[in-house]
């Protein structure tokens, strides 16, 4: 068995090799053992869709099992567990937490056929020439590592990546425009005591505290060095804030899970709160009004990206790489692109979307027809503007991006003193 | 001979030994040395220090988050004890035939047939600000503004609790009570007792072991809840499982562990407690 493996292992190498000089238009015709390989994919909700993996089944011929969990538990098993998964869909600054325990390897970007097309964010770190890159943990600088086995991150394209670029979006506050009846510029508003009751922010601390970092800097209460790096004396700070606010009764909840905030934002429970891209869509799928309210001071960034467990090996790692390069081949990011998210290579996803939907999604365009969902839900008619407007007008003004502190174990045991108080 | 029915008799408790030792003894072991173990970011190392008890005891938040803990457990414990012990009292004495009995009984039962889980989320939106709750009392005209307190509040984690945890209360109580002699209830009245004094001074006291056990359910289900607390209070409230769920949630195992620890030996004081009102032993 081992030594039948081995020989097709070689004439996969052989095939990978043809693979990554093509554009893999389609899939290649492998051997009928490829039928059984499973792929083991755990990430949080937002990829890891069965729409996915039924389209894998049927371009690449094996399968793929998704697990979907909260960032923490993401988090917890990618650091625990390396056996239970193959492929690991988590974000960059996960990834931070997670390289150095050696759960994952580092992927040769020669065989990623589009790599040379992946947003410069994820490479130099620079959306354009001219971009300022934000403060927090931006994916280029835990992007690349030396070289295989590579503990530390590396400072440029090395051509050994940690994650493969997938989806990013910039994140901002979601509002109810019906129940408000103003229009919100600040992010300060969050705190405003107009909304005494009605307000909430996510339970996951190291995206909590980046939003709480955007409140009290455009407050004026603190100036963070880096919002993305914060002394035990800014974390202080920031927390006297929100308890305060806490005590005040400002919040009404606060949210773990996306279906939680989408419930709490459809209910009307909550008219302001830290938000996700698509749970604005499933809220306006229900035909309730809900903006993704554009703030002065600049969004709050995330990006994902998919990792390799260090356990895959031969066939099973070929027919990772053979994913992760379907994965930018274009498919999966108009899916992503038509839920209001971003593939790390649009040029290839553009051809999977029509006019009206790159022009509105990407470009900032008003709408020329109905904007759906890809599971079918309108989501805008024609006229409309998609909040924020166009790609680098949105990924543009970053403000800092979601991230892993020097002093994370202090924040996390303040954040846990905020939730209790 | 004496001898070979000892060991016969070791032999015959050895499974449950080794399942207990396996399963209930080793884990709680390693709880305990992890406690003592210290965590980095992603991972934990092996150490004898005392650093996560003193984190623990050194944080007002822990007093603070303990109190709430027992206050959910008594103030829980109170309902559930008395519905419960309403709801056994009329299943025992007031109902007449057997088969009514176990039917009525059985009624009471079949709200957990359903998961815990939905039996609890469902009260969310029927408390929250545009549910059926408020909307009802609207329409009756006997408020005019949405009641903010009914939903993310004590009062709905306790009222989840109450409603999640009563059973365990009317059961034990009446078991109890069925299998108290009715000649006893029939000689205090025969002897002029009224019917307040027939339950206080007979009845409660026979009911005692049941009322004990029911309590135990209770109090411990209560003080190691945290999914309740966080759901019905909208994360706002915290108890103690919460801290260590949020502990595990961030890695930070050793620090959960120590917390486990404090809050095992607290449950098992407040048992301990509790079993000196009542030797349950004897009364089974």
């Amino acid at each position: 068995m081992s030594k039948m493996r081995y020989s097709r292992r070689t004439v996969l190498k052989g095939g990978a090799a043809v693979a990554a000089a093509s554009t893999l238009a389609a899939p290649m015709v492998w051997a009928q053992e490829i039928k059984d390989i499973t792929l083991r994919q755990f990430g949080t909700g937002v990829s890891n869709l069965n729409d996915v993996a039924t389209k894998v089944k049927e371009d690449l011929g094996f399968n793929l099992e998704m697990t979907a969990l909260d960032s923490d538990s993401v988090t917890q098993r990618a650091a625990t567990q390396p056996d239970s998964f193959d492929v690991a869909d988590i974000e960059y600054w996960i990834c931070k937490k997670v390289w150095p325990t050696g759960n994952l390897q580092a992927m040769d970007t020669s065989k990623i056929a589009n790599y040379d097309k992946i947003v410069g964010t994820f490479r130099s770190g620079k959306l354009t020439p001219e971009s300022v890159i934000a403060q927090g943990t931006a994916p280029h600088t835990v992007g690349f590592v030396e070289g295989p086995g590579g503990k530390t991150f590396a400072d440029n394209e090395t051509g050994w990546m940690t994650l493969i670029p997938t989806i990013y979006n910039a994140d901002t506050l979601g509002i109810r425009p019906d129940l408000i009846g103003r229009p919100i510029e600040s992010w300060t508003e969050l705190l405003n005591p107009e909304f005494k009751g009605k307000a909430s922010i996510l339970d996951i601390s190291s995206i909590g505290i980046m939003d709480m970092a955007m409140v009290c800097e455009a407050m004026g209460e603190i100036q963070y060095g880096d919002k993305g790096n914060m002394t035990k004396e800014e974390i202080d700070k920031t927390f006297a804030i929100f308890t305060e606010a806490k005590q005040n009764g400002q919040f009404r909840a606060f949210w773990k899970s996306f279906d939680e905030s989408v419930n709490l934002m459809a209910s009307g429970e909550v008219v302001i709160q830290s938000m996700w891209s698509p749970a604005i869509t499933a809220v306006k799928s229900r035909g309730i009004p809900c903006v993704y309210q554009p703030l002065k001071e600049g969004y709050r960034s995330w990006g994902g990206g998919l990792g390799l467990s260090s356990s895959l090996s031969g066939m099973e790692l070929d027919a990772a790489y053979e994913y992760i390069n379907w994965y930018l081949s274009g498919w999966v990011g108009g899916y992503l692109m038509r839920q209001g998210y971003y593939s790390a290579v649009p040029e290839t996803s553009k051809e999977f979307m029509s006019a009206n939907e790159w022009g509105y999604w990407f470009e900032g365009k008003p709408a020329t027809d109905v904007i759906t969902s890809p599971t079918g839900d309108q989501l805008a008619k024609a006229g409309d503007v998609r909040d924020g407007g166009s790609f680098t007008e949105r990924m543009g003004a970053v403000a800092c991006w979601n991230s892993v502190m020097d002093e994370n174990q202090y924040m996390v045991r303040k954040w846990n003193e905020f939730i209790a108080a | 001979m004496g001898k070979s029915r000892d060991i016969i008799a070791y032999l015959q408790a050895a499974p449950l030994m080794a399942v207990l030792l396996a399963f209930l003894v080793v884990p709680i072991g390693m709880i305990v040395v992890v406690s003592f173990w210290g965590a980095t970011e992603f991972s934990i190392y092996p150490a004898f220090q005392f650093d996560n008890y003193a984190f623990l005891f050194g944080s007002p938040v822990t007093y603070k988050v303990f109190f709430a803990t027992f206050k959910y457990a008594f103030i829980t414990w109170i309902f559930t004890l008395s519905i419960g012990f309403t709801v056994a009292y009329f299943l025992a004495f007031h109902v007449r035939t057997q088969a009514m009995q176990t039917a009525l009984f059985l009624l009471c039962t079949i709200p957990f047939l359903t998961s815990n889980i939905i039996r609890m989320i469902s009260w969310i939106p029927f408390l929250g600000r545009n549910g059926i709750a408020n909307q009802t009392l609207i329409s009756w005209g006997l408020i005019d503004e949405p009641l903010e307190w009914l939903l993310y509040s004590d009062f709905s984690v306790i009222l989840a609790f109450v409603h999640l945890y009563t059973l365990f209360m009317v059961v034990p109580i009446f078991n109890t009570m069925m299998r108290i002699d009715k000649s006893l209830i029939e000689a205090a009245y025969d002897n002029g007792a009224t019917g307040l004094q027939t339950l206080w001074h007979v009845i409660v006291p026979l009911t005692k072991p049941g009322i004990m056990i029911g309590t135990i359910f209770v109090v411990t289900l209560v003080m190691g809840d945290f999914i309740t607390v966080r759901f019905m209070s909208g994360s706002q409230k915290a108890n103690v499982g919460r801290l260590i769920s949020n502990d595990i949630a961030l890695l930070q195992y050793p620090s959960a562990a120590a917390t486990a620890v404090v809050l095992l030996c607290t449950v098992l004081i407040v048992i301990g407690v509790l079993l000196r009102f009542v030797n349950i032993r004897k009364e089974l």
